[in-house]
Parts: C-alpha cells; sequence; structure tokens
C-alpha cells in the first residue's frame, strides 16, 4: 500500500453477550498498524470505543486482540499485512469476560499468578550477600523472562477458551512463568506439586497454538511445558515410566536437535479435553 | 448538580502511579508495616518503565574498580550543569547499588561478569562503565520484578482508576478523587501520606517517545494541591526517534546505534556531526570519522565519533539540518548503521546480533531493513528533568503528608539526565519516598475527608459528560500537542514561547467547553479530557519557566540567548499556583554544596 485509501474495519461494540459488530470506514496511509487505525476512529466517529494500549511497540503486552479471528497485538499488526479489500474484524480477546468492545476481564491471570509461590532465593554465595552466576544459566531462564504477559497464549489455548477449565488449569503463560521459576539458578522454592494439581499441566496435549501466537517467539510448549512435564512425570509417576524417559532421553539424545519430542501419552491426562 | 455516589477506601499510605518508582515506594512502606493501596491507570506490570532499553546506572564497580559513589555524584552533577539537588545526587550514587543488589535478591536476572557478577556496561556520561541491564529490555525486568514481589507483600491494587484530584485536611495531604476505568465510579481514597509516581509529560508533545499515560498527572495534582514545581523548562528530546511511517513518529531508535558506528548524514550524504563540535568537547572527539571508527570498535586510544556527543547537542544538530532544507524526505536526516559492511564482511549477522530489538522494530513497523538501508530519524520527546519538588532526604514535597518520586519529582537530574540514571533513579527514591511515607502515616492520624472538595473534584471530572455539546477533547489534546512541538521544543525564543503562553490560554478556555460522549463506563474520550486538563497545565508551567530561563544550559536551549549565564546557574525555577489561581514564577537560589561534595567535584574535574 504506497497510497492512502479507504478501508473498513468491523469492530466489536458492547459485552460478548449483546454486543455486535459495526462498520466503520477510515482512511488509512503508508505504515499504519490496526491500533492506529482504531485510533483513528475513536478520535473521528466512536469517541468511546474502549480498548487498551501503552506502549504502541509491542512492549507492554496491552493491545491484544483478535484480527481478523487470530490473536494479535494491535499495535505490531500493520495494515500491508492485511486484505484491505475486505473488512478487518477486530474483537475482543474470547476467553475471557468480556468488560466492553475490545477490552476484557483479564484479572484472572493475576488470581492464578499471586497463588505461585513468589521466588526464594539460595543462600548468598559471597559474603557481601550476592551471588555468582553463570552467563549461561542467565540465558536459559531469559527467554521466558521476555513475556509481556499479553495473554495471547491463554486466549488460543482451547483448554482455556473452549473447555473453560479456568479453575483448574493455570494456562500457557503461567507455565512460562513457573519455567523461569523453576530454572532460575538462584530459586530454591518447591512448586512442582502445584504444577501438577493446582495448575492442571496434564490438561495440556501439546497442540502448540499458544507458541504459534506469541508476538515474543517464546517456545512455550517446547522450553517451557514440556520439560515441565518431564519433571512433574519424574517427581510423581512409577519407577517404570522414569526408566523409560531415561532410556528415551538417551535415545534423543543422539539425534541432533536434543528438544524432547511431544509425547502427551507420558503423561496420564486427567480427564477432559 | 445531584451528590455523586462513591465508595470510600482506607490506606496508611496511598501510591498513585505502579512503575518502578511507585512499586518500589509501595514495597518498601508495606515492609514498615503500613496498609498500602496503589492506583495506577493501567494494568500491573503496563507502566512505561517496561520501555527502558539502556540499563541501571550504580557504581558497584563489578568491571572498573576505579569506580565509585563519588565519581558518580561528580557524572551525574556533571550532566546536569549543577542544578541538581546535591543531596539527591549524593544519595542516588550511594544507594543506587544497594537497590541494584536488592533487585537481584528479589529475583532478577541482569548479565553477567566472566566470574558470575552484575555485569556493567559503558554509556554517555559515565566515566566507567556503570549500567547493570539485561540486554537491551532492563526496564522489563526490573518492572516485573517489582511486580512478582509485590504481589506477595499484601498491597492493594486498584488497577485502572484515574485519580483527578488530591484532597487536604487544612494544609495537609488527606488522599485522593478518583474513578475506576472500567464503570466510571468514584471512589475516595483516604490516606495520611500519599506517594506521586505518575512518570512524565510526554504526552504533551507530538513526537514522543511516550505511553499515552504520560500526562503529567502527579504533576497537575500537586500543582494544583499547592506544591512547588521545579525546573519544568528542562526536557529532554531524545536525537533519534522514528520519523517514518507516521503512525510510528517518536518511537525510540537506540542510542546503542550510533555506538554500533551508526552515522547521521542529511539528504545531500553529508556527515554533518563533524560540522558543529563544541570546543568544551573538541579535545574528546574524534577527528575524522577513521578515528571514530577505531573508538566504536573498542580502541581505547582513539576518540568517540561526534555521533555520541550529547542528547542535546545532537538533537539540536539535526534540527539545524531539517531547518535548513537538508533534511530526509519525510523530514528528519539518516541513520546509517549498513555502512559498516565496507569495514566488517559479515555485517549484516553483526547488526541484527548487536541490535535485535531495533532490527526488528524497523522490519516489522517500517519496512526497513537496516543491514542494507538507512533509517530516517528525528527529535523525540523522551523524559521531563523537571518536576515536583521534593526534600532531598525524605521526598517530601511542600505539602506535609504528600510525597514524589522519580519522573514526577525534580532534583536527581538538574539541567540534563544521564542515560541509566532514570531506572535506579525510581528505585532509589521509590525506596526513600516510602520510608519516609510509613513513618509520616505512623505518626499522624487518620485526616478529615472534606465533602466540598469531594463534590468540586467529581463536578469538574463530569462536566464534559454533562454538556449538551461542545468541542470533541481530541481535537484540543491535538492542537495542543502540535502548538506545544512547535513552539516550545528543542529550539526555543522568548517570542515564540510568549505565543505558546497565550495559545495555552486559549486552549484552556476551549477546553473548559469541550464535550465527551457516551457514558461513564470506559469511555477514552472522557478520559481524555481528564487528561487534558493536566496536559494545560504542565504546558503552560514548561512554557513560563523556559521563558524566564534567559539562557541556554542542559536540554534548555534558546537561540535568543545561546550562552550559558552564570547568574542563571545560580538558581532553580519555581513555579506555583498563586492565590488568584494564576501560574507564577520564582528563581530559588541554589543553596551552597558542602565542603566535602564540593572536593569531588574539584578532584574529579
Ligand atoms: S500446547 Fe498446551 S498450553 Fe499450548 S495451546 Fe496447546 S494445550 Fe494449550
Ligand atoms: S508467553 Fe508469549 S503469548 Fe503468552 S503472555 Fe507471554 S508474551 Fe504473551
Ligand atoms: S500497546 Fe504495548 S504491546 Fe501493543
Amino acid at each position: 500500500m504506497t497510497e492512502a485509501r479507504d478501508a473498513t474495519f468491523r469492530i466489536w461494540r458492547g459485552d460478548h453477550a449483546t454486543g455486535a459488530f459495526r462498520d466503520y470506514r477510515t482512511r488509512v496511509t503508508h505504515g499504519m498498524v490496526v491500533l492506529d487505525a482504531v485510533h483513528q476512529v475513536q478520535s473521528e466517529s466512536a469517541p468511546d470505543l474502549a480498548c487498551r494500549w501503552n506502549c504502541k511497540a509491542g512492549k507492554c503486552g496491552s493491545c491484544s486482540a483478535e484480527i481478523n479471528g487470530r490473536p494479535r497485538l494491535m499495535c505490531m499488526t500493520r495494515l500491508e499485512t492485511l486484505d484491505l479489500d475486505q473488512p478487518v474484524t477486530v474483537e475482543p480477546l474470547r476467553a475471557f469476560p468480556s468488560i466492553r468492545d475490545l477490552v476484557t476481564d483479564v484479572s484472572w491471570n493475576f488470581r492464578v499468578k499471586a497463588k505461585i509461590p513468589p521466588f526464594r532465593p539460595r543462600t548468598p554465595d559471597a559474603p557481601d550477600g550476592t551471588w555468582r552466576i553463570d552467563q549461561a544459566d542467565v540465558e536459559r531462564v531469559q527467554e521466558f523472562r521476555k513475556c509481556i504477559e499479553c495473554f495471547l497464549c491463554q486466549d488460543v489455548c482451547h483448554v482455556l477458551r473452549d473447555h473453560h477449565k479456568h479453575d483448574e488449569f493455570a494456562g500457557p503463560r503461567h507455565f512460562v512463568y513457573q519455567a523461569a521459576l523453576d530454572m532460575h539458578p538462584l530459586d530454591v522454592e518447591e512448586r512442582l506439586r502445584q504444577v501438577k494439581d493446582e495448575n492442571g499441566i496434564g490438561y495440556c496435549n501439546i497442540t502448540r497454538c499458544c507458541t504459534k501466537v506469541c508476538p515474543e517467539h517464546i517456545a512455550i510448549t517446547d522450553n517451557a511445558i514440556i520439560p515441565l512435564k518431564e519433571r512433574v512425570v519424574d517427581e510423581f509417576y512409577d519407577p517404570l515410566t522414569r526408566l523409560f524417559r531415561i532410556f528415551r532421553a538417551k535415545r534423543k539424545s543422539d539425534r541432533m536437535d536434543g528438544r524432547p519430542e511431544p509425547d502427551a501419552s507420558a503423561l496420564p491426562p486427567k480427564g477432559a479435553p | 448538580m445531584s451528590a455523586v455516589e462513591y465508595r470510600t477506601v482506607e490506606h496508611d499510605v496511598l501510591v498513585i502511579g505502579a512503575g518502578g518508582a511507585g512499586l518500589r515506594a509501595a514495597i518498601e512502606a508495606s515492609g514498615r508495616g503500613t496498609s498500602v493501596g496503589v492506583v495506577c491507570k493501567s494494568l500491573l506490570g503496563k507502566a512505561h518503565t517496561v520501555m527502558a532499553e539502556g540499563g541501571l546506572a550504580a557504581a558497584m564497580a563489578n568491571v572498573d574498580d576505579r569506580d565509585s559513589w563519588r565519581v558518580h555524584f561528580a557524572d551525574t552533577m556533571r550532566g546536569g550543569q549543577y542544578l541538581n539537588n546535591w543531596t539527591m545526587a549524593r544519595l542516588h550514587a550511594q544507594q543506587a547499588p544497594d537497590r541494584v543488589r536488592e533487585l537481584e535478591a528479589w529475583g532478577a536476572l541482569f548479565d553477567r561478569t566472566r566470574d558470575g557478577r552484575i555485569l556493567q556496561r559503558n554509556f554517555g556520561g559515565h566515566k566507567y562503565p556503570r549500567l547493570a541491564h539485561v540486554g537491551d529490555r532492563t526496564g522489563l525486568e526490573m518492572i516485573r520484578t517489582l511486580q512478582d514481589h509485590g504481589i506477595h507483600q499484601g498491597i492493594t491494587f486498584h488497577m485502572e482508576c484515574t485519580v483527578v484530584e488530591l484532597l487536604k485536611d487544612g494544609g495537609r495531604i488527606a488522599g485522593a478523587v478518583g474513578y475506576d476505568r472500567e464503570r466510571g465510579r468514584f471512589i475516595v481514597w483516604r490516606a495520611p501520606a500519599v506517594i506521586l509516581a505518575t512518570g512524565g509529560i510526554g504526552r504533551a508533545y507530538a513526537i514522543t517517545s511516550n505511553s499515552w499515560e504520560y500526562t503529567g498527572d502527579g504533576h497537575a495534582l500537586a500543582y494544583r494541591a499547592g506544591a512547588d514545581l521545579k525546573d519544568m523548562e528542562f526536557v529532554q528530546f531524545h536525537p533519534t526517534g522514528m520519523v517514518w511511517p507516521p503512525s510510528v513518529r517518536g518511537i525510540l531508535v537506540t542510542e546503542g546505534v550510533r555506538g554500533e558506528g551508526g552515522v547521521l548524514r542529511n539528504r545531500e550524504g553529508r556527515r554533518f556531526m563533524f560540522d558543529d563540535i563544541p570546543d568544551l568537547y573538541r579535545n574528546q572527539t574524534a577527528s575524522d570519522p577513521e578515528e571514530g571508527w577505531r573508538y566504536v570498535t573498542g580502541d581505547r586510544n582513539a576518540n568517540r565519533p561526534p555521533e555520541l556527543l550529547t542528547r542535546d547537542h545532537v538533537a539540536r544538530c539535526i534540527v539545524r539540518e531539517i531547518r535548513e532544507g537538508r533534511g530526509s524526505p519525510h523530514g528528519g536526516v539518516f541513520l546509517d548503521i549498513a555502512w559498516i559492511r565496507e569495514k566488517i564482511p559479515d555485517a549484516a549477522e553483526h547488526i541484527r546480533k548487536k541490535l535485535p530489538s531495533m532490527y526488528h522494530q524497523f522490519k516489522e513497523l517500517a519496512g526497513v531493513d537496516i543491514t542494507k538501508e538507512p533509517m530516517e530519524v528525528g527529535p523525540t520527546t523522551h523524559y521531563v528533568m523537571g518536576g515536583v519538588d521534593v526534600d532531598g532526604e525524605t521526598q517530601m514535597t511542600s505539602v506535609p503528608g504528600l510525597f514524589a518520586a522519580g519522573e514526577v519529582a525534580a532534583g536527581l537530574h538538574g539541567a540534563n539526565r544521564l542515560g541509566g540514571n532514570s531506572l535506579s533513579d525510581l528505585l532509589v527514591f521509590g525506596k526513600l519516598a516510602g520510608e519516609h511515607a510509613a513513618a509520616w502515616a505512623k505518626a499522624h492520624a487518620s485526616p478529615a475527608i472534606d465533602q466540598g472538595q469531594v463534590d468540586a473534584a467529581h463536578a469538574t471530572a463530569l462536566a464534559p459528560l454533562e454538556r449538551q455539546s461542545g468541542e470533541n477533547p481530541y481535537t484540543i489534546q491535538h492542537d495542543l500537542q502540535a502548538m506545544m512541538q512547535d513552539k516550545v521544543g528543542i529550539v526555543r525564543t522568548e517570542r515564540e514561547m510568549t505565543q505558546a503562553i497565550d495559545a495555552i490560554a486559549t486552549l484552556t478556555a476551549r477546553s473548559a467547553r469541550a464535550k465527551a460522549d457516551g457514558h461513564r463506563e470506559y469511555n477514552p474520550g472522557w478520559h481524555t479530557a481528564q487528561d487534558l486538563r493536566n496536559l494545560l497545565t504542565v504546558s503552560e508551567a514548561v512554557a513560563r519557566a523556559a521563558l524566564d530561563r534567559r539562557e541556554s544550559r542542559g536540554a534548555h536551549f534558546r537561540e535568543d540567548c545561546p550562552e550559558k549565564d552564570a547568574g542563571h546557574g545560580k538558581h532553580n525555577t519555581i513555579v506555583r499556583q498563586g492565590a488568584d489561581g494564576s501560574m507564577h514564577i520564582e528563581r530559588r537560589p541554589i543553596p551552597p554544596m558542602p565542603e566535602d561534595l564540593a572536593d569531588i567535584i574539584r578532584e574529579m574535574a
């Protein structure tokens, strides 16, 4: 798109239950992102259109929405990448209760996180109260600490979105959080039972939908969830499984890529889905 | 108007703002046994602090053992051109190392030295490598650490709430009035101590790197409550923001690009930064491009290229090129890092590795591959050194019980801020504000709430919704931003600032007739009307303070008074609301520095 042109944005107005799409036409120019278009609609014809945003640079994770049916950050979705001959649909995250228009109630995420025991470091390594850590150990965890809490992964995960297991399943974001704590070089807190019971990691059947939508490109399933699942198995399931896993791990280490293979059957799921 | 419904919430300490300073203050106050509430306009963990890239300045001497708080103190004072509050500059330099280590004890993971300690990097104006960092996302690491620690400290978070007015009980602070943005229900927070931690004012300008929250709320709330503002003329413009496409205008392009060898050119292809090197820096600046390249590739005997001169100078040189018709097609200049392929074989790979977020930012937002083509950049409003005047030791403002910390407070940075000193500022003074606010709350009984003040605050807040007709608040905000950009920007003159003050009066009158459509539930038009009121106040404060300072110093540049003036170097500019409601300016002499601190400055000169 080099010339300015008109485009239609089909934006959800109201709440999930009684709301509806409304079409807004606005002039779009080179380089605009969906958030710009929404702001333009706000200032031209719908000043009370509710949406969240902060940084407009993909760093705060506020502007999550479903654009043409896909969970994305509005501020990082360029209009050039969309077909503007069709109306662009913009709707709120569907896995959370709606407040109004594009704003949803994501407070459940804050409640889930608050129940996870906080970071607890080992006693300091040096007499001055500081620690010595290898850069390599830092880097292993940094991937998880990039998370901007946009909750797009939570939105797309079928366990939450379709099966509404919010009471029994913490969702991919919180497995990333658990993994960050679990692999933190200083942390000594025990949270594995929680990962298994309260956080219901068994419900995850490794569809990798969460990984696909993560704007920070965190390998949620492969690097956070699967290693946690393996730790749960090692810790809580019978020695036979354990033996089997050791064998499997060895077999895998013969291959070039050392990544664990997805294997939902290694863990008995807790019923549905 | 009939009385508006509201609920009352009681706290010992109320913190307004949940960025680095607010969270650190809340954690401290809570740890000292007071009940703490935090009010913030966004969700928890979204504050502008997440945007900080560079790092936290703290003289831990992990990389260069010549560093100490004394050197950091002297660097900060030099950067601030000696207008700084020297008590704050001292406390900051002394306490920053402990604040960084404490963050690590709460789970932050900084990059490491070879022997496993916290790594520190070089940054403009810091004599030794001093910035603790996590790649180029230090701000996110900091806010997430404070958030994840803070949620277990018994603090109550009031997310997505706007504060519209502070309340007073006689002379002292009594709490605040606000509403939740979700439903528009009003709340009165009653508290003997209130800490402002609301950040900056960047949204007063059209081109800014700041988030929508930066509307000068804390500055304006404090001003209306009778507190003094200080040094409001000092607004830092970062020299390199994106200029194209229009929708990304203002987004920051990190100094790291120039640190890796990026050069600035005008449309004629000329490296114009070599044309104007201030005498003060001549013997520290490379004499030709070759020497500049040697510097960025680590030659300790080479001097830095002129692209790495102070932010204010680089910003002004860029403005000059643009004004004189040598700018790039979209009104900026060219920043070129791709050229280094002449010097190193695998340049593209090198650039992607060293500047990952810049590579993605240009690729995703502008469709520009910075390993192949130059970027277009121009100055962007970045930070306000000025703010609410506080006591250097306690962070209390001139209103008893009202505290301020972080960007909203004045003092640490003087006329210009060094990169890296803002994140450490948030931690050091957030902690001190929390400590002293908790002590104050314990020593003072719960204040009385004056119903008249509450009713007046409700009436003002609701007026834009209740008008039958009126102008769209977005239009007025937009006009204000364009005007400030044009008249009170990087290069200032008396004539333009006088025009700006007149224009603000007109805009204020227009805003008094603004109309927001719709209802109170999550209504951005209505929220904009609240922000607008604060933006107008801080804009006027900047313009009046800038008019009064008839010299050029730090971030404040007067084309009609381009030199530094020794007389002006002896005072801070105070802005205060007069009894008649109008804005007053006063020059307040800077108290003489104690001998021990003066000795440090002399020794390091
Ligand atoms: S991989 Fe697991 S957590 Fe991720 S979307 Fe699929 S089921 Fe959900
Ligand atoms: S893991 Fe990725 S998708 Fe999920 S909340 Fe974090 S950044 Fe968003
Ligand atoms: S506005 Fe911050 S991620 Fe989109």
